[in-house]
């Protein structure tokens, strides 16, 4: 048997039972890694002597029983986003090419506690800019279901490495998408949940008003056993909502009957691939036979959705990058004076995508422009969210593709931003909106990529998402399937 | 040819230190004078991942300032984000409130003149404090002290209502004093927790409109605001009246050349890039709070020197120079607590007292504590002196010795014997001395020379070494030169 196959819950049996231990586990995951990752370029980092040290503790804490951590010995990876106490941090980005963090982040911190193996630091588009992992400085991943396509981004390392049970689980964020996208490009479950409801401490920010943590998994159990460990108030985060996280697992039935699935008739667009589109809609047949009801709603300021991410999201990104100066921590180019070290720092540190950010953020912001741009961004973001208010009086989950395509070659789209910024078309608007939004495999296509399926749930209603995911893959085999490698 | 009158028109922004335990959106110390950044930690040092969490109690002691500065306190207000790139602020922008701050539309009254002048406040907001570079240590690098990010501020911004540098020091005093009151900031302008910046312009006498506005910046004390002001006024009207043209800019004053001088013009001005900070949610103040802010207010400078004035009935001079510092006003009412001689204990105050800790270079703000003769010490010395037991002259004295030994007035009398000789049987045995060692003076005075009175009364007091009651001296020598 391959121990890294597994799920958490199912590892999580054998190791109470002391059928394994957390060492041969993490042993085996790494094991996996070595034949696999010079392939996939999942990660950017690992940790193998640290996660030995955790995994033997993770016994001993296993041996004292007692213990009812479901993460207790379980390898996870982290999106390099995550700031991890002595362990390199670089985002993905040559300005924190050499940074080592002095603390470790909220959700960190609780995954450690909670008795996690961290196993390596994962690849992402740097500062999490991209659709597609290969606006990273530091390598290009690859999709494990077919080395030639992109694995989605921007957590595209982490969404691979649990693909390719190179990990076990992972944690990703998500500001547009970039849990949702790379999880249905490498077929896994990704959750970004409601605005507030993980703490954001210790993740680097991109963009502050739509960012948020959230668990990559092989199944949805597993799905709502992350959430339940990272979710919870932070008093560390102002924007952390003070309202216990429930425990998500316990919802798991199998049964969705009785709930009304909202169909928004602006997601099935002309230009989105056919299979995609046949793959979300035989899934909803799927969970109508579970006992389902499907109505169709109308979210109509999704057109808008895209112009008014790309506004907010830079404004804020231009103001949070400010700080890497080259001064205080990080890479530092030398000028012959401190404004030429300024600008050769930025000017080397990021790469063009992230410097195209700033740009259009800085532009959005400034005299002049700011009424036009920034203050109407944030009327039509709050006629967006409107749009779904309305529509979850009459439904509550809203079901949508997870992208318009499978995912892409490598270089496909790296020379038009405009096509790459389209790949999140279907999941902008939830981060527009705070809502919680997950991907799950619903099926492939004739290359066989796999396909994701979007389910939307109201304001701090991840239990009900989980639940009709649940229903849903109980009733499947998509998950099973594993990539070729 | 004509000569325009020109008046000027003058606006002030004040930075003012709050006296917060722990900074504004971080748990590390707002203590000044530490090694530098040992007050520091990732959040205040602008590190990946960080986010703020603010401090209740900087919005509490915003809210008292509000108050007591007629402000409306807004039920919702909003962090901003300013955005700009110094070594000194380590995110590369200052969290701040913009569009919407906590206090909006009050005012202060100053004396102008004779009569009392309404001065509208724009509006007051909070702020964090940026760090500070240290330049010149050697030539070829500048240090980064961190410990100053991340203090409170207040930004206070008035209306354009001041007429002259005088109008604008007294503006600034009876602020500064508010302040002290409210125990919010301890106002010291040397150490930079009360700074102040001018916007100062000139039109023509009667103009409705206003003329070309220049800020000035760099004044590190209240004569430096007058001066400053004064000097740019001068400039101003200078350059207009030789035709010249003023351009809207920021100028630095020079304390030693006593002149100021361009910093920047308008076009290098910096685009803050305002926008509401995603990181802190919109502030909500609800109307208990605020209710229970203005039960707990103090009473204020001006309501204390008319209760001076009719509770004591001290002249309004005093009570003002007595309120104008809160521990001083304190320190007064203590002491009269203790013995209601209200003027004595004043005259003591401003005359001795002020000499002292002037002297002693006590006069940074707030450090009362520190002074070296206690309230009740000065009490009981005057209470010794209206009862008889100590001469006014000893008094003197003995408040040098209270001074240096920080004894009791009593222990210091008993010790040194000071107290005030007041039995008749030893003042007369020397009042008899006295006149049988100066016969011819005595025959003098009986034969009418009445100036050589005080010279006897002199030679008796030197007998019992200043101890002896003046008043009884005076009555015995009298009578016993009467009598023979």
């Amino acid at each position: 048997m391959s121990l890294h196959t597994l799920t958490i819950h199912e590892l999580g049996a054998k190791l109470k039972t002391r059928e394994v231990s957390s060492v041969e586990l993490t042993e085996a995951v790494f094991a996996r890694i070595s034949a696999t990752e010079e392939r996939l370029h999942s990660y950017i980092t690992l940790c193998r002597e640290s996660a030995l040290g955790e995994a033997k503790r993770a016994d001993e804490r296993l041996k004292a029983r007692g213990d009812n951590s479901p993460l207790l010995g379980i390898p996870i990876a982290l999106k390099d986003i995550f700031l991890t106490r002595g362990t390199l941090t670089t985002c993905a980005s040559k300005i924190l090419g050499n940074f080592v963090p002095p603390y470790d982040g909220t959700a960190v911190k609780k995954l450690k506690e909670r008795g996690a193996v961290i196993v390596g630091k994962t690849n992402m588009d740097e500062f999490a800019m991209g659709s597609s992992t290969e606006n990273s400085a530091m390598a290009v991943t690859r999709n494990p279901w077919n080395l030639d396509r992109v694995p989605g981004g921007s957590s595209g390392g982490s969404a691979a490495a649990v693909a390719a049970d190179q990990s076990i689980a992972a944690l990703g964020t998500d500001t547009g998408g970039s849990i949702r996208q790379p999880a249905a490009c490498c077929g896994i479950v990704g959750l970004k949940p409601t605005y507030g409801r993980v703490s954001r401490f210790g993740v680097i920010a991109f963009a502050s008003s739509l960012d948020q943590v959230g668990p990559m998994t092989k199944d949805v159990k597993d799905c709502a056993l992350m959430l339940e460990a990272i979710a919870g108030h932070d008093p560390a985060d102002s924007t952390s909502v003070p309202a216990p996280a429930p425990a998500y697992a316990s919802f798991l039935d199998g049964n969705a009957k009785g709930l009304r699935l909202g169909l928004p008739k602006e997601y099935f667009i002309p230009g989105m691939q056919p299979e995609v589109e046949a793959a979300v809609r035989q899934a909803v047949r799927a969970l109508e036979k579970n006992g389902v009801e499907v109505v169709e709603v109308s979210l109509p300021h999704t057109e808008y959705a895209v112009a008014v991410y790309y506004i907010i999201a830079t404004a804020e990104a231009s103001s949070n990058l400010a700080r890497y100066d080259g001064m205080k921590y990080g890479y530092r180019a030398q000028g012959k004076d401190l404004a030429e070290t300024y600008f050769k720092t930025r000017q080397e540190g990021f790469g063009p995508e992230v410097k195209r950010r700033i740009m259009l953020g800085t532009y959005a912001l400034s005299a002049g422009y700011y009424d036009a741009y920034y203050l109407k961004a944030q009327k039509v973001r709050a006629l967006i969210k409107r749009d779904f208010d309305e529509a979850f009086r009459k439904c509550d989950v809203i079901v949508t593709p997870t992208a318009p395509t499978t995912a892409f070659k490598i270089g496909e789209k790296t020379d038009d931003p405009l096509q790459m910024y389209l790949s999140d078309i279907f999941t902008i608007s939830v981060n527009l909106a705070g809502l919680p939004g997950l991907s799950l495999p619903c099926g492939f296509d004739g290359d066989g990529m796999p396909i994701g399926l979007q389910i939307i749930g109201k304001h701090f209603d991840e239990a009900t998402i989980l639940r009709v995911a649940h229903a849903y893959e109980q009733a499947t085999e998509w998950h099973k399937r594993k990539p070729k490698l | 040819m004509t000569t325009t009158t020109y008046e000027p028109v003058i606006g002030l922004e004040v930075h003012a230190q709050l006296l917060t335990e722990s900074k504004i959106f971080c748990g590390c110390s707002t203590r000044f004078g530490d090694e530098p950044n040992h007050n520091t930690c990732p959040v205040c040092m602008g590190f990946p991942g960080v986010l703020p969490v603010l401090n209740k109690k900087v919005v509490e002691f915003a809210i008292r300032v509000g108050l007591a500065t007629h402000c409306e306190i807004a039920r919702y207000s909003r962090w901003a984000r300013k955005n700009y790139f110094y070594p000194d602020l380590p995110k590369g922008y200052q969290i701040s409130q913009y569009e919407l701050p906590l206090c909006e539309k009050g005012f202060l009254e100053i004396d102008s003149g004779g009569g009392k002048k309404k001065i509208r406040l724009t509006r007051i907001h909070m702020e964090e404090d940026a760090g500070k570079n240290i330049h010149d240590i050697r030539g070829d690098y500048s240090l980064v002290d961190l410990n100053r990010t991340g203090v409170p501020l207040l930004e206070i911004v008035s209306e354009p209502d001041l007429a002259s540098a005088e109008e604008a020091a007294a503006y600034l005093k009876i602020l500064r004093a508010i302040l002290q009151y409210l125990e919010v900031c301890d106002g010291n302008m040397e150490e930079g927790s009360f700074r102040c910046d001018a916007n100062v312009s000139v039109r023509p006498a009667g103009a409705r409109e206003l003329g070309t506005k220049v800020e000035i910046k760099n004044m590190n004390s209240f004569k430096a605001v007058e001066k400053a002001i004064t000097s740019e006024i001068a400039r101003q009207i200078e350059t207009l009246s030789e035709g010249g043209k003023l351009v809207q800019e920021t100028r630095l004053w020079d304390a030693e050349r006593e002149e100021t001088r361009s910093m920047r013009s308008k076009e290098s001005a910096h685009d803050y890039r305002y926008f509401p900070d995603p990181d802190l949610l919109p502030l909500a103040v609800d109307g208990k709070w605020i209710a229970e802010i203005q039960a707990s207010l103090p009473e204020l400078p001006q309501a204390r020197v008319e209760r001076f004035v009719a509770a004591y009935g001290l002249p309004r001079y005093d009570a003002e120079i007595l309120t104008g510092r809160r521990d001083v006003a304190d320190y007064f009412e203590t002491a009269v607590k203790i013995h209601p001689n209200a003027k004595a204990i004043s005259n003591w105050v401003m005359g001795d007292l002020f000499r002292v800790i002037k002297d002693r270079k006590l006069d940074d703000a707030l450090r009362i504590a520190e002074w070296p003769i206690p309230a009740a010490h000065l009490a009981a010395m005057v209470k010794m002196i209206d009862e008889g037991k100590i001469s006014g002259k000893i008094a003197k004295t003995l408040f040098t010795e209270m001074l240096e030994t920080g004894e009791l007035p009593e222990t210091i009398v008993k010790e040194k014997g000071l107290e005030q000789v007041s039995d008749a049987g030893s003042i007369e045995s020397a009042v008899d001395q006295v006149i049988a060692a100066h016969a011819n003076v005595v025959s003098d005075y009986r034969s009418g020379n009445e100036k050589v009175f005080g010279f006897l009364v002199g030679q008796v007091m030197k007998a019992t070494q200043g101890k002896a009651s003046p008043q009884i001296v005076n009555e015995t020598l009298r009578r016993k030169l009467a009598s023979a």
